[in-house]
């Protein structure tokens, strides 16, 4: 036996194992799936007829049909025929699919991939439609009940100017409320981050309070600030309007929210930053007000988006205090038409203001990261 | 009368874990004194100590004759005058270059913004960096963005400087424009404590080596007599380490 390391080491290596026979799978069949996508564009074109024809007849008898409305029903349904050419390419691939599994399995494969992806494209698209088509439908279904009570174009119409006064209100109070949620909230979170012993007593009274007024419901709280403190009849309190109260509850109650997503973008703050800030000379409230609070800002808008959107739609609880905002005004319409659409109106306006929100906080995301990463 | 005097300098983590058991130093003005020795040894901690970063739970460290720690001490004061770099740079992402160097100076020293600015661009010079001034930190590597957290210590003309580990989160290609500072600053008599990793670096530029282990400093000198001939049985085990890594 030879001991030299080289020989010793072709010894340890074992006998080669004989590797198994690869056998290419065929792929399987794509033409069940691509049937079932031409029989559910097939139900969603003659769901999209019925829907535009069951629109129509609703239209005419409330007198509002015309040539052109028509002409969008019908071409809105005809539009689905489209969906035909992908539920057809993907039905024959699949077919093609399958004559070549014999001569050439990496084209059959990729055909059915092909065949697959068309027909789920068709498959998809059909549901979109069908579940718009559906709408239309439980709109105009039972006499058009659904239309008349949410939908009254005539109610919309004359009370429109009505709620968009009344809505001014809810603009006044959310944006009054939310200035001062954003100070009051950053207060409450540096008090609670008060250091040391003798910041134990700002801690616990801080805390206190968001636990309080984070677990009362906004509407309690708008109640009880809004009739509990005029009827005290105190000093100052006394001359302050109704909305007045309404902005005092929704910053006390949102302060406590907004308090919390400071606290977690300050604490988000890597502690070395903190010591470097402190091995500078920078004292406690320095290193909060020029290091760490700028960067916590930055990382809290999108919460902080969250919660002024939230604060905004809860400036329709102060119609408890009897103001008149936008749903408390739309709620005297619906009782003297006997049709919620004013409220729906509402509805839009609330959904339309906070939209443009949040794009603009994903531009400003967006510019403030371009600008950490570029430079200048 | 040492500039810096470490006299029995204790610390335990949380009380309980302990990191300094007793630490003996005196940091003559001018000098370099490099802290040496294995991970978790208290090299960090020491420094941290300095400046008043960590508290301490026994002995005492006295800065000119002067006692800075223990309660009742002006942290802030004490943090102008000694300034500190990090291992991990710690620059403020949300600021300039600029801003980072001119931010203490301004806000903390109360110097006027031109002066400030005017200052701080000199030093930015001296590191061929002024032209990054309006660069954010994250545009910059590793080695100018260490280059920029000296300069930001410099900007407070501090009495001493503490150095933690400067070069160890470096890319090696890296290291050495930042070592080139430290020298530098070495040669116009800058005091200088380093912890550090870089022996060959120690070896140059020190006036006095530490070894530290377990908290205690086993052997002090002046690099020669500690890089050629160690006393302590701790001291040659642990060079002889470095030395088997292919890093002396």
């Amino acid at each position: 036996m030879d001991d030299t390391p080289a020989a010793a080491a072709v010894e340890r290596t074992p006998a080669p194992r004989p590797t198994r026979q690869w056998k290419p799978a065929p792929p399987r069949s794509a033409v069940g799936l691509a049937t079932a996508a031409l029989l559910a564009v097939a139900a969603t074109v003659g769901l999209g007829y019925f829907t535009a024809w069951s629109i129509h007849e609703a239209l005419v008898s409330l007198e509002f049909s015309s040539v052109l409305v028509d002409v969008a029903l019908y071409g809105l349904a005809t539009l689905t025929l489209i969906l035909f050419v992908p539920a057809m390419r993907g039905f024959l691939a699949a077919k093609r699919a399958r004559a070549l599994i014999d001569s050439d399995i990496a084209e059959a494969r990729a055909t059915t991939a092909d065949a697959k992806e068309k027909s789920w494209i068709a498959v998809g698209y059909s549901v979109a439609s069908s579940i718009v088509f559906f709408f239309g439908l439980f709109v105009v279904s039972n006499d058009i009940a659904v239309g008349r009570i949410f939908l009254d174009f005539h109610v919309m119409g004359e009370t429109f100017h009505l709620v968009v006064i009344a809505f001014w209100q809810n603009i006044q109070i959310f944006v009054i409320a939310e200035i001062l949620v954003l100070i009051w909230g950053l207060l409450i979170a540096v008090a609670r981050l008060a250091p040391g012993r003798a910041g134990a007593p700002v801690r616990l009274i801080a805390t206190a309070y968001v636990d309080l007024f984070r677990g009362l419901p906004a509407i309690i709280s708008i109640y009880l600030v809004g009739f509990g403190l005029p009827s005290a009849d105190l000093p100052i309190l006394r001359d302050m309007t109704p909305t007045m109260f309404a902005i005092l509850a929704l910053t006390l109650t949102y302060g406590a929210y907004v308090s919390e997503v400071y606290r977690s973008g300050i604490e988000s703050v890597h502690w070395s930053q903190t010591a470097a800030a402190r091995s500078l000379g920078f004292s406690f409230g320095q290193t909060l007000r020029f290091v760490v609070v700028p960067q916590a800002l930055r990382r809290i808008i999108p919460p902080l988006l969250n919660d002024f959107i939230s604060l905004q739609k809860d400036t329709s609880l102060v119609l408890v205090l009897g103001t008149i905002d936008a749903f408390n005004q739309s709620k005297i319409i619906a009782a003297n038409h006997f049709s919620l659409s004013a409220v729906t109106v509402v509805a839009v306006l609330f959904v339309l203001i906070t939209i443009p929100q949040g794009r603009l906080v994903d531009k400003l995301i967006e510019r403030d990261q371009k600008r950490m990463r570029t430079g200048g | 009368m040492a500039l810096v005097e470490i006299r029995d300098v204790r610390k335990a983590y949380g009380g309980v874990v302990p990191v300094l058991n007793g630490v003996t130093l005196d940091i003559e003005e001018h000098q370099v004194v490099c802290l040496i020795g294995p991970s978790g040894c208290g090299k960090s901690t020491l420094l941290r100590c300095i400046n008043g970063l960590e508290t301490i739970d026994g002995g005492e460290i006295r800065l000119h004759g002067d006692r800075v720690s223990g309660p009742g001490v002006d942290l802030d004061a004490l943090r102008r005058d000694v300034g500190i770099v990090f291992q991990s740079f710690n620059l403020f992402p949300h600021m300039s270059v600029l801003d980072n160097v001119t931010a203490a100076p301004i806000k903390v020293l109360g110097q006027g913004r031109a002066e400030a600015k005017e200052r701080a661009m000199e030093l930015l010079a001296r590191i061929q960096l002024d032209h990054k001034a309006l660069e954010y930190p994250d545009r910059l590597s590793g080695g100018q963005q260490q280059r920029v957290a000296i300069v930001r210590a410099l900007a407070m003309d501090p009495i001493v400087l503490l150095l933690d580990e400067i070069t160890s989160a470096l890319d090696p290609e890296l290291v050495s424009e930042v070592l080139n500072i430290v020298r530098d600053l070495s040669r116009e008599g800058m005091t200088m404590v380093l912890a550090t990793h870089e022996m060959g670096f120690a070896r140059e530029v020190a006036s006095k080596v530490c070894f530290l282990y377990g908290g205690v400093v086993y052997e002090e000198g002046p690099p020669e007599q500690i890089f050629s001939e160690p006393k302590n049985e701790r001291t040659r085990a642990f060079l002889e380490r470095i030395i088997e890594a292919g890093r002396l």
